[in-house]
């Protein structure tokens, strides 16, 4: 809960401090390297930590479901 | 093996002949509503691990496992008459693996589980999106099938933008209807299961992600997940402390809630800081933190190196123990040591070329990528990775 508290807040503190960016003046965040993603090589890696580790999810990665996990 | 590097060439000179077409007609309307190739690309990576607490053998045991994947991803648009986007993605991916540990399900005869196997999981995906009133809805539906496991999977999405642009809202619903075949290890044949049982997960994705200032955005995501049905994997050995085993046992419910935040900053002209954070936890009892930097360094515009570090530590479930510690009275047990407690640290670099023109002047090979990296786990569990990305445009 605590937690859930947190990421609200957090949330909450992004609409507050964010400026309004217009199209034009995004050329940095519009940089490949920026995207708020995986890269594509890190498709393998997230794999095998899916199986390796408990956790998975919140990564725009599976949360189970697909494979056998041997 | 050479049989599926064949098709790939020949996949791969089939796509850049269809890119060498020429147009016929000049409408310009027309051209539009052509179905458009947007980008293909070609992934690779081979990985290998050794350790020695196999879940097949009851938490001891060799780890040891390779995995050559291969997938090929393809992207296509069209405008359809209200001028909205359509977006058609499919991807076929394979995987080779041998497993050390899956030889020890039946020794003496090939009935292991996946001893060795190949994966194939193709996936198709569509989506429209209105610019006018910033909004995408889409489908996806895919496939994953192996030796012991049969995977069906699909999914809606929906997502708005600002009217700045500046801030996005991604929601996705995603069901998987799995199918686990039941082997047993050799000496516990015939169990209390057989056939194959069923393994559902179903899953919510919300994302809001949010430009702060010209150099800086963050994303929220928040998972939830819903597991059901045969949890355990039947080939998994537990030895109890009485000196007799059976098989791993687990809950056929498992509600799953991870948490994440990510964040990319451009730091001067040169360096990116790509930040990730994630906390999870389960009703097994399983929490974890994961923590994951990157700092992309453009060495040119169009040349970049990215080292990388991931730490991350999770708790066990409360259904894990050791080999010969669980009492054969328990409701629930799994030696399975990837559900235990343990921290990991994974480390790496990637290098990364993109050229407009194209990569080494090779026509529409705009993108191409080498990333390595090592992962170090406490349990003694070390691994090491190199996947290459070839994108065409």
């Amino acid at each position: 809960m605590k937690k859930g508290f947190l990421l609200s807040f957090i949330a909450s503190m992004m609409m507050i401090a964010c400026s309004s960016v217009k199209d034009y003046q995004k050329v940095y965040l519009n940089d490949s390297e920026m995207e708020l993603a995986m890269r594509k090589t890190e498709k393998f890696e997230s794999n095998f930590q899916l199986y390796r580790e408990g956790a998975s999810g919140a990564n725009g990665g599976k949360t189970g479901g697909g494979c056998g996990c041997n | 093996m050479l049989r599926i590097s064949l098709l790939a060439t020949a996949f791969y000179f089939s796509i850049l002949s269809s890119f060498s077409q020429n147009v016929g007609r000049s409408d310009s309307a027309y051209q539009a509503r052509k179905l458009k190739f947007e980008e293909v690309n070609f992934l690779t990576s081979y990985y290998h691990q050794e350790g020695n607490n196999a879940a097949v053998t009851g938490g001891i045991g060799s780890e040891k496992l390779s995995d050559f994947a291969t997938t090929i991803d393809v992207k296509l648009t069209k405008r359809d008459r209200r001028n909205r986007l359509h977006t058609f993605s499919g991807e076929i991916g394979i995987d080779y693996y041998t497993s050390a540990s899956s030889d020890k399900v039946d020794p003496l005869t090939i009935s292991s589980a996946s001893s060795n196997d190949v994966r194939v999981y193709p996936s198709l995906g569509w989506s429209v999106t209105n610019e006018e009133k910033k909004q995408t809805f889409g489908a996806t539906a895919a496939v994953s099938s192996e030796y012991d496991y049969l995977s069906t999977g699909a999914g809606v999405l929906f997502s708005k933008d600002s009217k700045d642009n500046n801030r996005q809202f991604t929601a996705r619903l995603q069901t998987y209807i799995d199918f686990v075949s039941i082997i047993y290890p050799v000496e516990l044949r015939p169990g209390p299961e057989s056939g194959q049982q069923p393994r559902n997960t179903y899953s919510g994705s919300f994302s809001l992600s949010q430009v702060i200032n010209k150099r800086l955005q963050v994303a929220l995501i928040a998972d939830v997940a819903l597991q059901q049905g045969y949890l355990s994997l039947p080939f998994n050995r537990v030895y109890f402390n009485d000196g007799s085993h059976g098989v791993e046992t687990l809950p056929d419910v498992r509600f799953k809630l991870p948490l994440g935040l990510r964040a990319s900053y451009f730091m001067g002209d040169h360096v990116i800081i790509r930040a990730f954070y994630r906390y999870y936890t389960d009703d097994w009892g399983l929490t974890a933190h994961t923590i994951n930097l990157e700092t992309p360094i453009k060495i040119t515009p169009f040349i970049s190196i990215s080292p990388f570090y991931r730490f991350y530590e999770q708790s066990g479930m409360d259904y894990f123990a050791p080999y010969e510690i669980h009492t054969p009275n328990e409701a629930y047990f799994s030696s399975d040591y990837d559900l235990s407690k343990f921290t990991s640290h994974f480390g790496g670099i990637s290098f990364r070329v993109v050229s407009p023109d194209g990569v080494f002047k090779i026509p529409h090979l705009n993108t191409l990528e080498v990333r390595y990296g090592h992962y170090d786990r406490s349990t003694g569990l070390v691994s090491n990775i190199i996947a290459l990305q070839a994108k065409l445009k």
